[in-house]
């Protein structure tokens, strides 16, 4: 008897179909966990250990392993700030600064409303843009500490259902890494990259 | 002053570069569709022709890497796009803005090697490169590019798009395979688990980075003689080389190799920002040995060339380092990359990497002692013996050994600014070495009270979570 409903049910389903073997389905479907809870729960691990045929203490073993599987209560926005080699020559531990100040949350932690967690991230590949930050894995790059306080101040009062990387980009953004080309209204939905397959991601129309 | 090849198409059109329409107006999939009628012998002679090599950092010959499948079946192709390395972001482009040619060098990788299942392992942080990606591919499968029978025929092949999970591990092909096999993602001994041996699933695997496949197309349209003549050295082909720290025109640059350090920085990157002195720069991501402008900047930006200086192209990250940059700082910053990435398979690296950031931050935050680089030259050569290049390594993986580049370049070159943070118990330069907020880098030293107020020992400062003597015991002891 699973844990899911029966839309995240059909779609570890057609997740594990991808695969040639059901365990290689772990990482996805540990989003899809996430995408069920908020984060990743014991019972959400254990759901995912029965669906790929493996144990729990081997699910935990994998999360456990990679920063993005949050095993503690996340909030719905996750305000990544790099502070990497390329990030920090620009000033990204004064962008760090700004987000904890403005915030009132320190690295790793969730504020009580459960609205906002904040952390200090390794290298997101946006060196080019430095120093940039990451809302729910969507990109801004070119973050001044003032605009990284604007946009937690965003956060905290538009509550965007959706969020856009093209509409925080042009909020909050500088200069970019290499010219985006193209809008796009998918953004992400909760703490955990936006990607359709694992129908994590949301868009504006379809709220 | 260049030809462009796998930015061209995003270059020329960049509004609806990732579209099929887009790619086949411009001649895409023509070269996949030939492949299909060419023999796995043709293929991989015509990229071993090539010279191609690989582009994800370790510069292997593509043509090679293929010719060493084994004969068991099936075999899989998997496209590396775990960008990770400190400084690169081409492959992100790539992706983002170029994803069909993408597939059409995954098409033609795998029927030269015979995969009918390909996986395209892109990094957790990247969700908008996947769902391009993920949306190129669909568009592939509507018009029978990709599925069943593919352009016709007879061949099939699957592609899946599988995240990452925020893991700069996995960037190593044998960690991707254990990752992808939905377990921890620690690399694995080689030999005996060379991929194209034993691989995913312990069968014959290809892995491939994002660039080096998006490179195929072009050289079967222009032959692989055309392609190895397009420099005047050893280096074939174009190199994306991504800029960033302190130039006025940080990004990514598709350049042929042979141009030098000097022209790169000043010419292509724009010079300093501000107008200020060149310190020091990374020549190919995080874990290259670090160049100087008196000795290196007139060097050719070749794979031999810089091999030659002691250091490595890698993934074409060139991060670039003002006069007012801490090196120390810098030096930190990378080392706890790599303590913080390591998967912890391998003492030297779990625990070496470990006590270098300890030292270093001590150092940083005025506990250093006189000994403490000697002593980080020591911790480091139980990592990478002799703190030789290319490295010596006492580890499975390059990971642990890359952690001690900035230790390399804190001995060879600014021993004195290591000095001088002991001398003076705390950083002589700004806090974080940062940009102002306006985007400026006012550099300025601290001044005298700051120091004394902030960096001193026994200062208010956040207190070393260990102490000069745990580490000296515990380093003495190796």
């Amino acid at each position: 008897m699973s844990l899911w409903s029966e839309t995240t049910q059909e779609r570890a389903r057609e997740i594990i179909s991808r695969y040639p073997e059901k365990r290689s389905a772990v990482m996805p479907l540990l989003y899809l966990a996430m995408a069920e809870d908020g984060y990743l729960t014991n019972d959400g691990m254990a759901e995912v250990a029965v669906w790929c045929g493996i144990t729990p203490a081997q699910v935990r073993s994998v999360a456990s392993f990679y920063t993005m599987y949050k095993r503690e209560p996340t909030g719905e926005y996750l305000l990544s700030c790099c502070t990497s080699i390329s990030c920090m020559l620009l000033g990204g531990d004064d962008i760090l600064g700004a987000v904890e100040d403005e915030s009132g949350v320190p690295h790793g932690e969730t504020d009580d409303e459960g609205l906002l967690s904040v952390e200090h991230v390794e290298c997101i590949g946006a060196c080019g843009g430095a120093p940039a930050v990451q809302v729910n894995y969507e990109l801004i790059e070119g973050v001044t500490p003032e605009k990284a306080r604007e946009l937690v101040r965003w956060l905290r009062t538009a509550r965007p259902k959706v969020v856009n990387t093209d509409e925080m980009q042009e909020l909050f953004g500088g200069p970019r890494s290499f010219d985006w080309g193209i809008s796009e209204e998918d953004g992400a939905i909760g703490p955990y990259p936006a990607f359709q397959p694992l129908g994590t991601v949301g868009s504006e129309g379809g709220g | 002053m260049t030809t462009l090849l796998v930015t061209r198409r995003m270059t020329d059109h960049p509004t609806d570069s990732h579209t099929l329409n887009r790619y086949e107006s411009t001649g895409g999939y023509i070269q996949a569709k030939r492949a299909m009628d060419s023999s796995r012998e043709e293929l991989v002679e015509e990229v071993k022709a090539s010279r191609l090599l690989g582009r994800g950092g370790a510069a292997f010959s593509a043509g090679l890497k293929w010719s060493f499948l084994a004969p068991a079946r099936p075999s899989y192709l998997v496209i590396n796009a775990d960008e990770s390395e400190p400084g690169t972001f081409k492959d992100r482009q790539l992706l983002e803005r170029d994803p069909h040619q993408m597939i059409e060098g995954i098409i033609i990788t795998a029927v030269a090697n015979e995969a009918h299942h390909a996986f395209v392992y892109i990094r957790g942080e990247y969700p908008k490169p996947a769902r391009r990606v993920q949306a190129a591919i669909d568009e592939a499968y509507a018009i029978g590019y990709l599925g069943q029978g593919i352009f016709g025929s007879d061949y099939d092949l699957e592609v899946t798009v599988h995240l990452g999970g925020g893991a700069y591990i996995c960037g190593e092909e044998t960690a991707l395979i254990n990752s992808l096999e939905g377990l921890r993602g620690e690399p694995r001994l080689k030999p005996p688990y060379f991929p194209a041996a034993k691989g995913l699933y312990m069968m014959p695997t290809i892995v491939n980075n994002v660039e080096t496949v998006s490179n195929l197309p072009h050289i079967l349209s222009m032959g692989s003689g055309e392609y190895a003549e397009l420099t005047g050295n050893d280096d074939t082909g174009t190199f994306m080389m991504s800029l960033s720290g302190h130039v006025n025109r940080p990004g990514n640059y598709e350049l042929p190799h042979g141009i030098t350090w000097r022209e790169l920085i000043y010419d292509i990157g724009g010079g300093i920002t501000g107008d200020k002195k060149l310190k020091a720069w990374i020549p190919g991501g995080a874990s290259a040995p670090w160049f100087v402008p008196d000795q290196h900047l007139d060097l050719e930006v070749t794979k031999e060339a810089t091999a030659a200086a002691g250091s490595m192209l890698g993934s074409g990250a060139v991060i670039v380092m003002d006069e007012n940059t801490c090196m120390v700082r810098a030096a930190e910053r990378i080392v706890r990359f790599f303590a913080h990435e390591s998967c912890g398979q391998c003492t030297p690296c779990r625990e070496g990497t470990t006590w270098l950031e300890m030292i270093l931050r001590r150092i940083e935050e005025g506990q250093g002692r006189a000994v403490d680089l000697d002593l980080m030259v020591d911790v480091s050569d139980g990592i990478s013996i002799g703190l030789a290049w290319p490295p010596r390594m006492t580890t499975i993986c390059p990971l642990g050994p890359s952690a001690v580049s900035p230790i390399m370049a804190l001995r060879s070159y600014f021993r004195g600014e290591v000095d001088a943070h002991v001398d003076a118990g705390g950083c002589p330069f700004l806090p974080t070495t940062r940009g102002a907020p306006d985007g400026t880098n006012e550099g300025d030293r601290r001044s005298e009270e700051d120091l004394s107020t902030s960096g001193g020992r026994g200062s208010g400062g956040r207190p070393p979570e260990m102490t000069g003597e745990d580490v000296d015991r515990v380093g003495g002891a190796s």
